[in-house]
């Protein structure tokens, strides 16, 4: 990385305000693309999911997908926006390989979404409330994946390779009005925002928003304007900022860059930057000498899109409840401290602590699971925590055999290792495995005998009335059933047959 | 039937004539394809309609014709029939170049809805003809393949864009053709080459499969030597199609029934003033005089009309057009199909991308590339592009108040008759005056048509009569075409065509 003067972070605090902009990108999770019939799945051989339409070849025409419509009518009401009675498609011209027609269609003056506002829950429950400029349906580009050079850029690469799989994917792009007075919790809301952004794709059921996967894209606008001044600074552009905690990097990368250049007397060039996942940086991209001319115009080969009034009352009605006032909610369910809630939150645990409760299991014993056992091996795993190859209706019925008193809590993490390794369900693993909690009395009161026998002293002390001192017996009763004994009921019997109960 | 006789006489029957022999056995719709395949072999090296000939696909069709009629099946009105395509419909497996060297050797994966219509109706392919680059001209000169001559007069221009489907009709190589009219594509070239051609109501006719020139403006559209063979062919290919988001959901106007029932009798006809004045060859209006006195003579109510709006109709087109169609050419960069320049490892991308637009697009092409990228540009756009639009609403109402006056309204189809090859291929503003009659109905997306009225005296070339009326109403089109068609068939004793020079 080229050598990038900064100043402390509180330093240019001192002396700026940040002003943000945030455009979201969302993939929609529609079974085909937004102009044309084909697949939407990834992982397809490349150019697989292409037709004449998503080729941009000679003589194809462009259909729009109601569903993409409606995902995006859906958004922009969640968005608290207005939704156009009337709106139209525009053509963007430039050329770039991995654009079939040298023209994205996307909108441009009459967006589909105006004007609305996210509000957004910062780590200690301050509220901070996000406006939003627009949200508008479009469609995505190609790949382009470039071969031969160093930094996997265009530049010095030896020739580049095209999958046109992604070409025509619906995509909403969302776009903030400037964010302004965050103050030095910039970074946290920009974060809280495009978390917040992710969580309500995902209530509404209209993408699965996985960031790793491409399903969502911000880039970051910043700008620093001196305390008290009203207009804003000349701002950086800093693109494909793909993780929340790269969205909250970038930010402060930017906050301590651009307050170097200006404390140094210098100017903010404006222009595009990279984001470096490797040490939080931003590097210098293409410089916007002069504005880009998109020439936009109505796309003429689609009919406007009109929403009558009515169904978009249908689709309002409809609406899930927010996942904030429902994160809100469950908080005060389950008797949770904000930031018990927010490790929920970041584990991405809450849908399946619902399910899991919803299954059956008592509320503290699904966090519990979730949070503890399947959270680690979530990220050992490397996987997210709603993928692991176990369900919420195992998970309940793990509780539900511990509830029961046929597992206690050692043996049921091994229940939940063999659902994980793929052996079955808790039953069958119970079964195959053998891990019963040893409830013959019979059994049980043997390996109790035999604890005392051997353990002489031990038992002296307990009878002389060191009750303390029965946790060495139930050590060694638990180590002779191989731990499938009830810790609790052997602790029962010791202190009996002691008559010490 | 390789006896020149017999070759003769069915290249000169019309379209309903062949579907009818066709059905009723005594012609096979092989021998029909062979003996027009026998027509274009002899006589296209001097008119240069075709630019691809499909002997293999046009008999194979032809073949599978006469298989369904011996298995007892039911053929559509036109099965059987040849037709001549215009070079910008895909075609599978067939070349489709839209007469640039852009596309020279492309062949599309796909058919477009027009193509496929016609397969499913059993009219026959014979090839693809001949047009003005990207359909942008008026003389067809402006193919990157070479001119197409006018059979009446191989020196002189068969109209454009569609000047190879005019060509094809007028010299007997084909009873049927298809043409596209952005600007008046079908109806000018219908004009001058003494044949019939309509530009259906605007959404009338899928675009799927039709390159595009200028979305808002492009219209598929039949072309024949009669009425009625336009009206069947107007059938065949109209309807709505998904795959077309501008394609109207309704039926389609009954436009063979109008044709077969031609009247003019208690109708009101426009005149309107604009359409007249200065540029109009003397010939021409008197022509055209003539036919609106036979359309009084015939039963016709003429009413003049004051349409102010038209004479803005040509600078409008002319920004609207080229804006749409500056985007609309963009795909063209060397990267997924047709024509690469400079791929020679010296050059980037976009290096290739610039050689190759260079080389593969025509001068006309480039002009109005240019032409529209300014109009579209960020400070223009209001100008130009926008004020445009503007016009275009103003024409849009002349016609909606024209219409709420009169049934329809005639104009000649174009202010001059053909003109020799050369003339105005150097001045752009020159050519672009053919269309003045053709373009308003463009903006305004309502159907026309155009049918020889008769020879300007002077040249001894044809007229056109162009006929207007409102969208939808198609059928209209064909009502009083077919009237003025037989009164004038009667007058003259005989069709127009058949004072054509034989080739």
């Amino acid at each position: 990385m080229s050598v990038v003067d900064l100043v402390s972070y509180e330093e240019a605090l001192a002396t700026y305000d940040p002003v943000m902009g945030l455009e979201v990108h969302v993939e929609l999770g529609t079974k085909t693309k937004m102009f044309c019939g084909c697949s939407t799945e990834l992982g397809a051989a490349p150019n697989s999911q292409t037709c004449p339409t998503c080729l941009g070849l000679p003589g194809s025409l462009p259909v729009v997908n109601a569903t993409g419509v409606e995902s995006a009518v859906k958004i922009g009401l969640a968005l608290n926006c207005e939704i156009a009675e009337w709106c139209r498609f525009a053509r963007k011209n430039y050329f770039y390989p991995d654009m079939p027609k040298n023209f994205q269609t996307s909108q441009y003056d009459e967006p589909i979404a105006y004007n609305g506002y996210l509000d957004v829950q910062l780590a200690d429950g301050e509220i901070f409330r996000v406006e939003i400029e627009r949200a508008h349906m479009e469609e995505d580009t190609g790949k382009s994946t470039h071969v031969g050079g160093a930094t996997g850029r265009i530049h010095g690469a030896s020739h580049s390779l095209l999958d046109y799989n992604r070409a025509g994917i619906p995509l909403i792009e969302i776009v903030t009005k400037p964010i302004v007075g965050a103050g030095g919790r910039a970074p946290e809301v920009a974060k809280a925002y495009v978390a917040e952004l992710r969580e309500l794709i995902k209530a509404l059921q209209v993408s699965e928003a996985r960031m790793e996967m491409g399903q969502m894209r911000c880039d970051v606008n910043l700008s620093l304007r001196p305390h008290g001044r009203e207009k804003f600074g000349t701002r950086s552009e800093t693109k494909n900022v793909n993780s929340l905690r790269s969205v909250e990097r970038a930010v402060r990368f930017e906050v301590q860059r651009h307050a170097a250049v200006l404390n140094s007397g210098g100017t903010i060039v404006q222009e595009t930057r990279h984001f470096h996942e490797e040490d939080g940086s931003t590097t210098s991209g293409r410089v916007k000498e002069e504005a880009e001319d998109y020439r936009y115009f109505p796309e003429p080969d689609l009919v406007p899109v009109a929403p009558s009034r009515q169904w978009v009352e249908e689709l309002r009605a409809a609406l899930p409840e927010l996942p904030r006032v429902r994160r809100n909610r469950l908080r005060e369910e389950w008797g949770l401290s904000e930031h018990d809630m927010q490790s929920i939150l970041n584990a991405g645990a809450i849908g399946a602590i619902v399910a899991t409760i919803d299954a059956g299991a008592p509320a503290d014993q699904a966090r519990k699971w979730w949070m503890g056992e399947l959270a680690r091996h979530a990220n050992e795993s490397a996987t997210p925590l709603e993928e692991l190859p176990i369900t919420p209706e195992q998970v309940a019925r793990v509780a539900e055999l511990v509830a029961a008193g046929d597992l206690n809590d050692k043996l049921a993490r091994q229940v939940i290792e063999g659902v994980l390794a793929g052996e079955g369900g808790p039953d069958a693993v119970v079964e195959q495995r053998g891990l019963k909690v040893v409830s013959d009395e019979g059994a049980l009161g043997a390996a109790v005998d035999e604890a005392i026998a051997s353990n002489a002293a031990i038992a002296d002390k307990i009878r002389g009335g060191k009750v303390a001192a029965a946790g060495a017996l139930v050590g060694a009763v638990m180590k002779a059933t191989r731990g499938q004994a009830d810790a609790a009921r052997v602790r029962e019997l010791i202190l009996e047959k002691l008559g010490v109960g | 039937m390789t006896d020149i006789n017999t070759i003769e006489s069915c290249v000169r029957l019309t379209a309903a004539e062949i579907a009818e022999k066709i059905a009723s056995g005594e012609l096979t719709a092989v021998q029909v394809t062979e003996a027009h395949l026998a027509r274009i072999e002899a006589v296209d090296e001097k008119v240069h309609a075709f630019l691809h000939v499909d002997r293999e696909g046009a008999l194979a069709q032809a073949r599978a014709v006469d298989a369904k009629r011996a298995a007892g099946e039911k053929l559509g009105p036109l099965a059987g029939v040849p037709l001549a395509l215009k070079d910008i419909f895909t075609t599978e497996g067939v070349p489709t170049t839209v007469g640039s060297k852009i596309l020279e050797g492309w062949l599309p994966p796909y058919d477009a809805t027009l193509t496929k219509r016609l397969k499913d109706a059993g009219v026959v392919i014979l090839g693809k003809t001949n047009m003005d680059e990207f359909a942008m001209g008026s003389s067809t000169e402006n193919s990157a393949y070479g001119p197409t001559g006018n059979p009446w007069d191989l020196t002189r221009i068969p109209g454009g864009s569609g000047g190879g489907s005019s060509a094809s009709l007028a010299s007997y190589q084909a009873p049927l053709a298809i043409g596209t009219d952005t600007g008046g594509s079908i109806r000018q070239p219908a004009a001058v080459t003494g044949t019939v051609g309509v530009k259906p109501t605007y959404g009338g006719v899928s675009r799927y499969g039709m390159v595009a020139f200028s979305s808002s403006l492009d219209q598929g559209g039949p072309c024949a030597r009669t009425v009625l063979d336009a009206a069947l062919l107007h059938e065949v290919i109209a309807g709505h199609d998904p795959l077309d988001s501008t394609s109207i959901d309704a039926p389609v106007p009954p436009v063979v029934e109008a044709a077969r029932n031609g009247s003019v009798a208690g109708m009101r006809v426009g005149v309107v003033r604009q359409f007249r004045g200065e540029g109009y060859q003397a010939g021409v209006v008197q022509r055209f005089d003539e036919s609106v006195e036979l359309l009084k003579e015939l039963g016709a109510e003429v009413v003049e009309l004051d349409c102010p709006s038209f004479d803005l109709a040509l600078a409008a087109y002319y920004l609207i057009a080229p804006s749409e169609c500056s985007s609309n050419l963009a795909r063209f960069d060397a990267m997924r199909y047709g024509l690469r320049v400079g791929d020679d490892g010296s050059h980037s991308a976009e290096d290739v991308t610039a050689l190759t637009r260079e080389a593969g697009f025509g001068d006309e092409v480039k002009r109005r590339v240019m032409l529209g990228t300014y109009a579209l540009s960020s400070g223009y756009y209001d100008a130009y592009y926008g004020s445009a639009q503007k016009v275009r609403t103003l024409i849009t109402r002349d016609f909606e108040k024209s219409f709420e006056q009169v049934d329809v309204i005639v104009s000649p189809t174009t202010p001059t008759t053909a003109f020799p090859i050369g003339e105005r291929a150097d001045d752009p503003m020159a050519m672009y005056l053919a269309d003045l009659c053709t373009i308003p109905t463009n903006l305004a997306g309502n159907a026309a048509m155009s049918l020889p009225c008769g020879l300007a005296p002077e040249d001894g070339l044809p007229v056109g009569l162009q006929i207007i009326a409102p969208a939808m109403k198609d059928d209209r089109l064909y009502k009083v075409g077919a009237a003025v068609e037989a009164a004038f068939v009667e007058r003259w004793g005989h069709p127009l065509l058949e004072e054509a020079p034989s080739l």
